[in-house]
């Protein structure tokens, strides 16, 4: 990998010994190796453009939003039960965006984790080999439907269906955004958690085996937690997902901020009153420009705190092999 | 001796009940994808004709086309390669053979990991905040091109270093024994070896971004337009013109996310071919990558 030692590469100040002698001239030499550190140089400037992207986030969330903080007091935001700063007396409670956020991940992830780590048990310790070669790359095309895709497919197929069996059902809600959303990312859940479960060693699986152990008993006891580590990484990566989704809750959830627990009711999310926001044409600095900074930042250090419990719970129970 | 083989009947019991459990968790998936493409197949073929794909958006739901937004997709894909995969390729390039194991490494690789994590969503509102108003871009096709190029960077990094992790090692050290330079290792046989893997990543990555909608609505991307940029080649020298960088746009996701939220059924039927089209692309994206991944699967034994 990186940093590697190779002796040849070193410097050609050697040529006096007998290996390859360099017949070009010194100057040439000198060029070619200035070249090589600019090449290096430019490599390591594209690599730190993500840097750059992250601190441009960061920095964008934060200036923006902290003039929308300077008109709305942060207790206000974070306690008051309405949402409404369009109309002509503002109210700045985040609560029912982050409710229509939380409720439509939850009914995502009631989809998702259950389903996908079956499938991955499935995938990983039952079926045949052909049969994973054909479902695995089928399941991953779920996940590259565009969302705007999904949105129309939860809104025109998934809430009549669930109509007839709720009655009372409205044509907007976020159980079927939720339900929708939930096997999109199946895949992900799926897919990373297969893989994690194909890197637990055999000899783990014979150890079961040999104490009478059948497949699934195996597969639950030992892969599962042996690959909990990788298993909790895709999970993670569910719930982000998630909560960042945007198109499917705005075609389908309903664009009203309600402050409910209730799945078959209509909802704003965070993402949803930001997409809401921008389909209308406001001036830039306006109070209702500040507040889609404000869901923003909200929305960040919410997929924040997930990566970083990802990151932790993924150190802690990391099984060495 | 026949407790015995009760126990065992019952744990291959157990086996046979969890296999089919799987095989109809595997189903959900595959149904709902059949579903979907039924469904979007049924409502959407009836529009789906030439007029279709060259008419503008129109207030009668019967004239209405796709054309500014097929044409906004294809422009704002041109960018976003044109950024996404130079940078991605030579960000993979360096954390992969040139980068040192220090704290700045390991600052850009926990940040590339991070990165993937935020929605698309916040992408747009920083390239609402930063480049649409700090550097005065505006909402055009340079904009909407660079927002999707940041979203889909690690995407493309991690595609390359990927790929440049299956080359042997030998390979390397072969190249630096005839005297080449870290760099002519990298030209002349690392990127070209990898160019397989590295291509199915892109791929994907741009099929990802035909897609996103979220973003290029937050930057403020039009939801009608019935104009074409200016066309990229002039009649009079020098040829070619940049003017339609700074155009206003409209790209397929969003023309269909316009259509699916009006009430009148014509429209419905409208954003049903539109997402027929968009799928039919990012399907067939998806399609090659897999052959390409397929083919140099099986083309190269090390």
């Amino acid at each position: 990998m990186a940093n590697l030692q190779h002796p040849v590469a070193a410097p050609a100040e050697q040529s006096s010994s007998p290996s390859p002698p360099d017949s070009r001239p010194a100057a040439a030499r000198r060029l070619s190796r200035v070249k090589e550190r600019i090449i290096e140089a430019l490599l390591l400037l594209a690599a730190f453009t993500s840097v750059a992207i992250t601190v441009g986030i960061v920095g964008t969330l934060v200036y923006e939003s902290s003039t929308f903080f300077a008109h709305v007091p942060l207790k206000d935001f974070l306690t008051d039960t309405l949402w409404t700063p369009l109309f002509a007396s503002p109210r700045f409670g985040i609560l029912p965006l982050i409710m229509g956020t939380l409720v439509t991940t939850l009914v995502a992830l009631t989809v998702a984790l259950p389903v996908g780590t079956v499938v991955a048990i499935y995938l990983s310790e039952f079926a045949p080999v052909a049969v994973r070669e054909i479902i695995k790359p089928a399941l991953e095309l779920l996940s590259a439907v565009p969302t705007v895709v999904y949105g129309y497919f939860a809104l025109q197929f998934m809430s009549p269906l669930l109509q007839k069996f709720i009655p009372g059902l409205p044509t907007f809600n976020m159980l079927s955004a939720g339900v929708v959303m939930g096997i999109m990312i199946i895949p992900y859940v799926s897919s990373l958690s297969e893989d994690a479960m194909r890197a637990v060693p055999m000899s783990l699986r014979e150890g079961a085996y040999a104490l009478g152990a059948n497949r699934i008993i195996t597969a639950l006891k030992v892969v599962y937690p042996s690959a909990f580590s990788g298993i909790v990484a895709s999970y993670i990566l569910a719930i982000s997902r998630a909560i960042g989704e945007t198109m499917i809750v705005a075609i389908a959830a309903g664009m009203q901020p309600n402050l409910t627990a209730d799945p078959r009711e209509p909802a704003a999310t965070i993402t949803a009153f930001i997409v809401q926001v921008s389909l209308g044409d406001l001036p830039h600095g306006s109070i209702g420009y500040q507040s889609i900074f404000a869901a923003g930042i909200t929305l960040f250090i919410m997929t924040l705190i997930f990566n970083i419990l990802g990151y932790i719970l993924r150190k802690r129970f990391r099984e060495v092999y | 001796m026949s407790d015995f083989k009760r126990i065992i009947a019952k744990r291959k019991r157990q086996d046979f009940i969890f296999n089919i459990v799987g095989i109809v968790c595997t189903l959900i998936g595959i149904v709902t994808l059949g579903a979907l493409l039924v469904d979007l197949f049924l409502d959407g073929l009836p529009r789906l004709n030439l007029a279709f794909l060259t008419h503008f958006p129109s207030r009668f739901a019967e004239q209405a086309g796709i054309l500014s937004s097929w044409v906004g997709t294809l422009l704002i894909m041109v960018v976003t390669a044109a950024a996404a995969v130079p940078l991605g390729v030579a960000a993979g390039v360096y954390l992969e053979e040139y980068a040192r194991r220090n704290w700045l490494t390991n600052l850009i690789e926990i940040n590339i990991a991070n990165l993937a994590g935020v929605p698309s969503i916040v992408y747009g509102l920083m390239a609402l905040g930063l480049l649409v108003y700090q550097f005065r871009l505006g909402t055009s096709i340079l904009t909407g091109g660079l927002t999707l190029a940041f979203l889909i960077l690690p995407i493309v990094i991690v595609a390359t270093r990927e790929a440049l992790r299956t080359i042997p090692q030998g390979i390397r050290e072969a190249a630096y024994a005839l005297g080449s330079t870290k760099w002519q290792v990298v030209r002349h046989h690392l990127l070209p070896y990898s160019i397989g893997g590295t291509m199915t990543g892109i791929i994907i990555a741009l099929s990802r971004a035909i897609g996103e909608t979220a973003p290029l609505i937050t930057i403020g991307a039009l939801t009608f337009i019935a104009f074409l940029p200016p066309p990229p080649i002039k009649s009079q020298a020098p040829f070619v013109s940049v003017e339609w960088l700074s155009s206003p746009f409209s790209v397929l996701p969003i023309q269909m996310f316009n259509w699916v939220s009006r009430p009148d059924q014509a429209f419905v039927v409208n954003a049903a071919g539109a997402g027929l089209v968009l799928i039919l692309i990012t399907l067939s994206l998806n399609a090659v990558a897999i052959v390409i991944r397929y083919r140099v699967r099986k083309r190269i034994k090390w």
